[in-house]
């Protein structure tokens, strides 16, 4: 950790710097399509640039494991689900005219204070902090493996629990629909008089 | 490398997903936007932690918790909204207003309102019953 003393000045950024830069506005872009676009498959496209933008900005940052967990997890599996989500609520191809709320200019509003107060206090709180990125790699597999297997055992384990109630817990949503619809069904047939059907249809399923 | 660059751009990503989550009425865009946020606050902790050089790497590891939590949010969610699609047609967020405050007291004489349930094919199914009995 290098205090305020003798750190290089905003205006001779180094290359790092200037390829952080360069992405993070193409992250910021991409992150401002997903958020305004009208068109809903779009959307998660976009959102995968900006995920895999982010991925570049670990491995700037030296930690190339949560990058390569950022590809692996988010950019494959969590826009993948995202887009099923899209294609299975029968989204509009194209335009979609409500795609956003009318109170657009409320969120508007209260994104941009929000913006402004924290890069102010940001600005002014790291305004001369210097991050030493030289020396062995921070976020290595090695480190990483080696740090999560020795301190973080216990969290670990529990969030391997954690992920399997949430498994299961997504399968019992899904499969809720159809046993319910079948017992509306059925009452439905019956009050119509038509019990006879119902209970054949029963009995077949 | 300076930290203002990662702190800077993780707020104004932050702020992005602040404004999707409050601006969209999709339910799958808001989640979307919801993950941009979570992002957001990856960013920072893995600048923090570089900066620190903290020796038990926290700021790594609980971004590694995060990520796997946020997988595990946008499966529960996803399934919750496309349950909610397939009870009522939408998974428009503006339109799931059952629970909202009206502001007017429902009328207790009337029964042609119908109780709001989970399923439409139940409420038909009640008001056919409801139905019947009036008339017998």
């Amino acid at each position: 950790m290098t205090l305020a003393v003798g750190h290089p000045g905003f205006m001779s950024p180094s290359g790092v710097e200037i390829a952080f830069v360069l992405v993070g506005i193409a992250t910021l872009g991409a992150a401002l399509v997903t958020v305004t676009t009208r068109q809903l498959v779009h959307a998660a496209l976009w959102l995968v640039v900006a995920l895999g933008g982010l991925a570049i900005e670990y491995l700037l940052l030296t930690a190339e494991f949560i990058a390569w967990v950022q590809v692996l997890i988010y950019v494959g599996s969590v826009v993948v689900l995202l887009l099923f989500g899209l294609m299975l609520t029968r989204a509009p191809i194209g335009r979609s005219p409500d795609a956003d709320s009318g109170n657009g200019w409320v969120a508007l509003a209260v994104a941009v204070a929000a913006a402004a107060t924290l890069v102010w206090v940001v600005v002014d709180a790291f305004r001369s902090t210097w991050i030493d990125l030289g020396g062995a790699a921070q976020g290595s597999t090695k480190v990483t493996g080696t740090v999560l297997f020795r301190h973080w055992v216990l969290p670990f384990e529990a969030l391997s629990v954690l992920l399997l109630a949430a498994l299961v817990g997504a399968i019992v949503l899904s499969k809720q629909g159809a046993p319910a619809r079948r017992a509306a069904s059925a009452k439905l047939g019956a009050l119509s008089g038509l019990g006879a059907l119902s209970k054949r249809k029963t009995g077949e399923s | 490398m300076h930290l203002a660059y990662p702190a800077v751009l993780a707020v104004l990503l932050f702020c992005v997903g602040l404004y999707g989550v409050l601006a969209r009425r999709n339910a799958i865009l808001v989640l979307m936007s919801v993950e941009l946020m979570l992002n957001a606050v990856n960013l920072n902790l893995v600048a923090f932690d570089v900066w620190l050089r903290d020796t038990l790497h926290a700021g790594q590891a609980l971004t590694l918790f995060t990520i796997t939590i946020a997988a595990a949010e946008i499966g529960i969610g996803l399934a919750i909204v496309l349950l909610v699609y397939r009870n009522r047609g939408t998974s428009d967020v503006d339109k799931l207003t059952d629970l909202a405050d009206t502001g007017t007291l429902p009328d207790a004489g009337s029964a042609s309102i119908a109780p709001p349930t989970d399923n439409p094919a139940d409420t038909a199914a009640e008001q056919a019953l409801r139905a019947r009995e009036q008339t017998a």
